[in-house]
């Protein structure tokens, strides 16, 4: 890649913003890479589906039954996707809250990170309702179901992405090179960063509480009234896991972009990480053991489900904790990563154990996704993906900010 | 990044509309108007599973009229098609008939859960769907004790298909169309208040004939569509371990936790982040 960095950081104060922007939208580096020739069939399948979709109805595409209503796009693109976001959350309250220096080089990023998903995930929603051109109504006129958890999570995604996009923004003033909007934006930082917090801690758990009034429905091992909590504290180590393990890759494929410095710190930032992962998952597991106890399901253990959630407990918290902890002992940066891509299954499977494989888990006919749904998901990943590389390879994310900007 | 004064003003801006969205979140409607709901009672001693009621519902609300009939041991299921169905089981009793509909809850945890209020409980009793409202999202199915919702996954433009007491009918005087159609007296409308007593009469006066509960009365808060059974509820296929409090109840404690969590989290936050700056400058000075 070439240098860009005379190209962008000019102050060009908007007389050639509209050019500007023109030669940015142009696409950079090499076209024909194994991940594009993968990523863009799968793109254009999906929206091929997506037409299908809004064309035939929902169950053109889709398994979803009458008994169980939402699927994988609910499921894994919004439940799951919005947890992995959680490091958005985490990392800017250790940065910007506690003023620990030392995860400010990856503080960008995750905010872009978690950011891109609200947008992605929260904007999949849109390809499930049945109505979606009704879709203003919990946020402008007079429909507001107050009494319904969705309206604070519906609300909340749209309040939290305004908030990471003002944290975000100074990267973005800082790449079309207006100075005046980046002293403003910068110091939009603090108020969004404590709105933003405070939102995730309500959303993340908000999620879980979706599900409260099916009762009946999740299975024993999963429902209880404390999903809320444990949809909070996991979201931690979640968005944690999803920093190292994004960190970890954006350090290979975007190494010119990085400057040695934080090349060499990102080492101890993931290392520190893993202390947190392993203290919040050890908390994580501990209230798992004390609502097991609590609700008293012995019986279940020894049914298929109960294997099922043995092993969700053991396999998918329990053994990469403890994967955690030995990566900060050992310093080992390998073992680091392995923890967080089985931290992340793990996430994945509880929250599909809890929204669709646990959800109706008696009904006559069972839901599996189909095909379409899962190419559907994957189609909104790669786009996800390509507006990732799009802004890293032009705004100032990884790489160090302009020096005007610095002061 | 220091605080000055603007951002200070907007920080306290930003709380302001914390606390003031915070606020919005109520929790589920009062218990107050319990009193006067209408109510449909079913009395399963009574019903011949003549299927009348199905036919009328079906042209009432311009659905495709039933082709199939109650069968012991198949379970006919409500779709997108069929807001009502009776079905045969074979009990301790002898075959016995059971109709499903909406049970229009007291406390709809249909209506608690949507998000627009397009799932509304009427004054009267009523639970209705309003489609200029809903956005599709299914929650109210996921939500609802007794699946009663059912959604138009082949449609473009879906609705929710369930029972409405025929709202519309009430508003006329006039009774809903499986109760005026009934000829076995199955189907009794009245006042929520009026069919547990009668309910009560009826198994009162003969206890040979009725199993002494009134499923509807408590489950899930109350309903007001009663069932009244020769047998117990158990061998009709109910789901007889619901719980006798609403639904609505479930999420209240979480949604009352809100407005707690939006005035003491930035106050705390907002604190925690000056406690830390003050340290930095102190080690800036001594430098």
């Amino acid at each position: 890649m070439i240098n860009t960095d005379t190209m962008i950081y000019r102050d060009n104060d908007g007389k050639n913003i509209w050019q500007f922007l023109k030669q940015e939208l142009k696409p950079k580096g090499k076209w024909l890479t194994p991940f594009n020739l993968i990523s863009l069939p799968i793109m254009l399948l999906g929206l091929v589906l997506i037409v299908i979709r809004f064309w035939k109805g929902i169950g053109s595409i889709t398994n979803l039954t009458q008994d169980v209503p939402w699927g994988l796009w609910i499921g894994f693109d919004v439940v799951t996707g919005v947890a992995f976001a959680g490091g958005a959350y985490v990392i800017t309250f250790m940065v910007y809250i506690l003023n620990m220096k030392k995860y400010h080089s990856i503080v960008r990023v995750t905010v872009l990170n978690g950011f891109l998903a609200y947008v992605f995930y929260a904007g999949a929603l849109l390809l499930d309702l049945g109505r979606p051109w009704n879709v203003v109504n919990p946020i402008i006129g007079n429909s507001f179901g107050t009494s319904s958890v969705l309206f604070l999570v519906a609300w909340h995604f749209l309040l939290y992405m305004i908030a990471q996009l003002i944290e975000f923004s100074p990267a973005i003033a800082e790449w079309i090179g207006h100075k005046r909007a980046h002293k403003i934006l910068s110091a939009m930082t603090i108020g969004a960063v404590i709105f933003g917090i405070t939102l995730s801690t309500l959303h993340q758990s908000g999620l879980g509480a979706l599900f409260l009034m099916a009762k009946d429905k999740i299975h024993p091992l999963w429902y209880n009234e404390f999903i809320p909590i444990m949809f909070f504290v996991s979201s931690i180590f979640a968005g944690l896991s999803m920093v190292i393990f994004e960190g970890s890759i954006s350090n290979k494929v975007f190494s010119d972009q990085i400057s040695e410095k934080n090349q060499k710190a990102h080492h101890s930032i993931v290392i520190s990480l893993c202390k947190i992962c392993a203290m919040a998952m050890f908390a994580y597991f501990f209230l798992q053991v004390l609502i097991f106890v609590h609700e008293q399901h012995w019986s279940y253990l020894t049914t298929s489900w109960g294997l099922w959630f043995l092993t969700e407990m053991f396999v998918f918290v329990l053994l990469p904790m403890l994967l955690f902890v030995y990566s900060y002992k050992t310093n080992s940066f390998f073992m680091a990563k392995v923890a967080a891509v089985i931290t992340m299954l793990g996430i994945i499977i509880n929250r599909l154990n809890v929204t669709v494989i646990g959800f109706k888990w008696d009904a006559a006919v069972p839901y599996y996704p189909s095909w379409m749904e899962i190419a559907v998901t994957l189609a909104v990943i790669f786009t996800e993906i390509w507006i990732f590389r799009w802004i890293i390879n032009r705004m100032p994310v990884l790489r160090e900010s302009p020096q005007w900007a610095k002061k | 990044m220091g605080l000055d004064r603007r951002s200070f003003f907007q920080m306290l801006g930003l709380t302001g509309l914390t606390l003031a969205l915070g606020k919005d979140a109520k929790a589920a409607p009062s218990e107050e108007e319990a009193v006067s709901f209408k109510a449909v009672l079913y009395d399963s001693t009574r019903c011949v599973g003549c299927q009348s009621c199905e036919f009328a519902c079906a042209e009432t609300n311009g659905l495709p009229e039933p082709t199939d009939v109650p069968e012991t041991g198949v379970v006919r299921q409500l779709d997108e098609t069929r807001r009502t169905v009776i079905n045969s089981y074979e009990t301790s009793k002898g075959e016995v008939f059971v109709k499903q509909q909406c049970m229009h809850c007291n406390q709809p945890a249909c209506a608690a859960a949507c998000l627009t209020k397009a799932m509304f409980k009427n004054q009267e009793g009523p639970v209705t769907w309003r489609g200029n409202k809903c956005m599709g999202c299914r929650y109210c199915m996921v939500s609802c004790p007794f699946d009663i919702p059912k959604f138009e996954y082949h449609s473009a433009n879906p609705k929710i298909v369930k029972c409405t007491m025929c709202v519309d009918r009430l508003a006329e005087g006039e009774l809903p169309a499986c109760v005026e159609n009934c000829p076995a007296e199955a189907l009794t409308f009245g006042t929520r208040e009026e069919l547990i007593k009668e309910a009560r009469r009826r198994i009162h006066d003969d206890t040979d004939t009725y199993y002494d509960y009134i499923y509807g009365e408590h489950e899930a808060g109350g309903t007001s569509f009663l069932y009244l059974s020769p047998v117990s509820f158990n061998e009709l296929g109910f789901n007889t371990k619901i719980q006798k409090s609403s639904y609505p109840e479930l999420s209240k404690g979480f949604l009352y936790s809100v407005p707690s969590i939006f005035v003491l989290w930035p106050a705390m936050l907002l604190g925690l982040q000056q406690a830390t700056k003050d340290n930095e400058l102190k080690t800036e000075n001594d430098d």
